[in-house]
């Protein structure tokens, strides 16, 4: 089949809006558009994916795919892959995605172009284009075997509603439980809603400046009033110095972000930092150094104390609203 | 417990990247071990220092560079490297092909696991552990914040780091495991350490030696550098109450955020 099958990626019971990017996508391709979903209720879900351009859904649903494990998933995978015998393979560079897609392809004996932030078809090939040194540069890159297996980065694409013929079909796995050696012995997922920092879309982010970990209440409170798809993030050297776990980290040993808005409060703007959150689309920069390299970065620059800013920034947000 | 640690040379994180043709350009760049891989090294050093007993293997793929960071690793207190020295190989080699030679490496040494880098900082790519995996017919765990080996070193018990939260796995060993930013504070080399390092035993082969003639799956087509950001508008106020207020209108009126 001259098609593309993506990996429609859940959590939490709902599908990842990565997975309607890469769907709409690959129906702009053309060609036939599968879509394979896995997990533990999946099926109920899978009809979404047809507003999005898939023509066939593949559901594998069952108790034993309740919590991704690599494995598993991939033989689940793989098996609905050599069913359709796509010549594209699109996943979301989630958090799952990142350990899933190279698993893929390693299986299929394929190499794999990761987090992806365009994608442009060139006769039968896709042409993709991705960061390298966390967005020091950029490459554009072909995977030369058959299928391509793509990860794209979440949020990069973005999607529209391009209805396809969204047949679902149920599928039978046989897992070779002999293969499936990693067992799952607790998972611990912190109750918030919020995004994760490659997902949001508003970040406000605390470095250095921020004094200690005590002060990153207000950026949460400020992260808040911008609603459900805001979060915080934190500089390396706010992470280093124990005030933010790793998981906030922005920057080259941390995640790459590309949110719509990103407020960075006493962060100077090290190059591995400026690298990681380059891409936003409005950079916001509050630090009382006005020789702070950020600044050089920031659409919007306040110099002043972030601790007499944010407060007052905190306010003057919510007069606006009302 | 014996381990293999695979390394990666990499620009050090403040460089400032160039491009060269389809490439980067080398000129002045300060080479390190990729930070991820380093918390490999050190977490099997870890395991070695607490079972007192076992061996730490390090391999790398990489030109005659590349050997500063094994001394480095050696210095740190690992036991012997594998130097895949192959200048050609390496100029071309993608995740694919680098978990080639990597397994190709591996497969004749004695261990119970594999540690490395959950991504090298370069490429970015994030691949060769489950390629590796693959290739060696492991079980992998990826992004390991936290590592323990049952009593009979029969079986580890891994706490990866996953959306929103955390995971914990059982796995029989050997397996490959990924390092993530977490696990570990790595030490710096002491200075005997250094000195000792000097005399260790580096094994150095080229990827024809290991048998491998397996090419890239993936090619870089171009490289660019990207658009560079100008900077915008520095907000002004007569105090800070009013240049919040001057932003809040900014971010209301002008980017329609709020």
């Amino acid at each position: 089949m001259a098609g593309t099958l993506i990996y429609a990626e859940v959590q939490k019971g709902e599908i990842k809006k990565g997975a309607f990017e890469i769907t709409s996508k690959a129906k702009e391709f053309g060609g036939e558009v599968a879509a394979c979903i896995i997990g533990k209720g999946a099926e109920a879900l899978a009809p979404q994916l047809a507003k999005y351009g898939a023509d066939k859904i593949y559901v594998v649903d069952g108790p034993e795919f309740e919590n991704y494990v690599p494995e598993a998933f991939v033989q689940a995978f793989v098996q609905v892959a050599n069913t359709v015998q796509p010549t594209v393979i699109l996943t979301s560079a989630s958090a799952q995605g990142k350990d899933f897609t190279p698993a893929v392809a390693a299986r299929l004996n394929v190499g794999a172009v990761s987090d992806c932030v365009e994608l442009k078809k060139e006769g039968d090939k896709v042409i993709a284009k991705r960061p390298m040194y966390a967005g020091k540069a950029y490459a554009l890159v072909e995977a030369v075997g058959t299928p391509q297996v793509i990860s794209v980065r979440p949020n990069a694409l973005g999607f529209k509603e391009i209805a396809g013929a969204g047949a679902v079909e149920k599928v039978a796995v046989n897992l070779d439980a002999s293969k499936i050696k990693v067992q799952v012995k607790a998972v611990e997922v912190a109750a918030t809603t919020e995004p994760d920092q490659t997902e949001a879309e508003i970040i406000v982010s605390g470095g250095r400046g921020m004094k200690g970990p005590e002060n990153f209440k207000m950026l949460e409170d400020l992260a808040k009033l911008f609603g459900p798809t805001a979060t915080t993030g934190a500089s390396r050297a706010a992470v280093d110095a124990g005030w933010r776990a790793h998981s906030y980290q922005v920057g080259q040993t941390g995640k790459t972000v590309s949110p719509n808005l990103y407020i960075a409060c006493g962060i100077s703007g090290a190059i591995q930092h400026l690298a990681g959150m380059g891409t936003s689309k409005v950079i916001v920069a509050i630090n009382k150094d006005p020789e702070a390299p950020i600044f050089t970065k920031a659409d919007y620059g306040v110099v002043d104390d972030l601790f007499n800013v944010v407060p007052a920034l905190i306010e003057e947000i919510k007069k606006i609203k009302g | 417990m014996n381990t293999v640690v695979c390394l990666k040379q990499v620009p050090d994180t403040e460089t400032l990247i160039k491009v060269a043709g389809t490439s980067i350009a080398t000129e002045g760049i300060k080479w390190v071990i990729n930070p991820y891989d380093e918390f490999a090294v050190e977490e099997a050093i870890r395991q070695k220092e607490k079972m007192n007993a076992g061996k730490v293997t390090i391999v790398s793929l990489g030109p005659d560079r590349a050997i500063e960071s094994i001394r480095t690793a050696l210095a740190m207190g690992a036991d012997d490297a594998v130097h895949i020295n192959d200048g050609a190989y390496y100029d071309t080699a993608d995740p694919y092909a680098t978990a080639q030679v990597l397994a190709a490496a591996i497969k004749g040494l004695t261990y119970d696991a594999v540690f490395l880098g959950k991504q090298a900082i370069d490429d970015d790519a994030g691949q060769v552990p489950a390629f590796l995996g693959e290739l060696l017919g492991l079980p992998v765990v990826t992004q390991v914040i936290k590592f323990e080996v049952s009593a009979d070193k029969k079986t580890a018990t891994v706490t990866r780091e996953i959306e929103g939260g955390q995971m914990v796995v059982e796995v029989p060993l050997p397996a490959v495991f990924s390092a993530q930013k977490g696990l570990n504070e790595p030490r710096y080399a002491s200075l005997p350490g250094i000195m000792k390092a000097k005399k260790k035993p580096v094994d150095v082969k080229n990827a024809g030696a290991l048998g491998v003639s397996a090419g890239p799956m993936t090619v870089i087509k171009e490289m660019s550098l990207p658009p560079a950001r100008q900077a915008g508008k520095i907000i002004t106020g007569d105090d800070a109450k009013a240049k919040a207020a001057a932003l809040a209108k900014a971010l209301h009126e002008e980017v329609k955020i709020i």
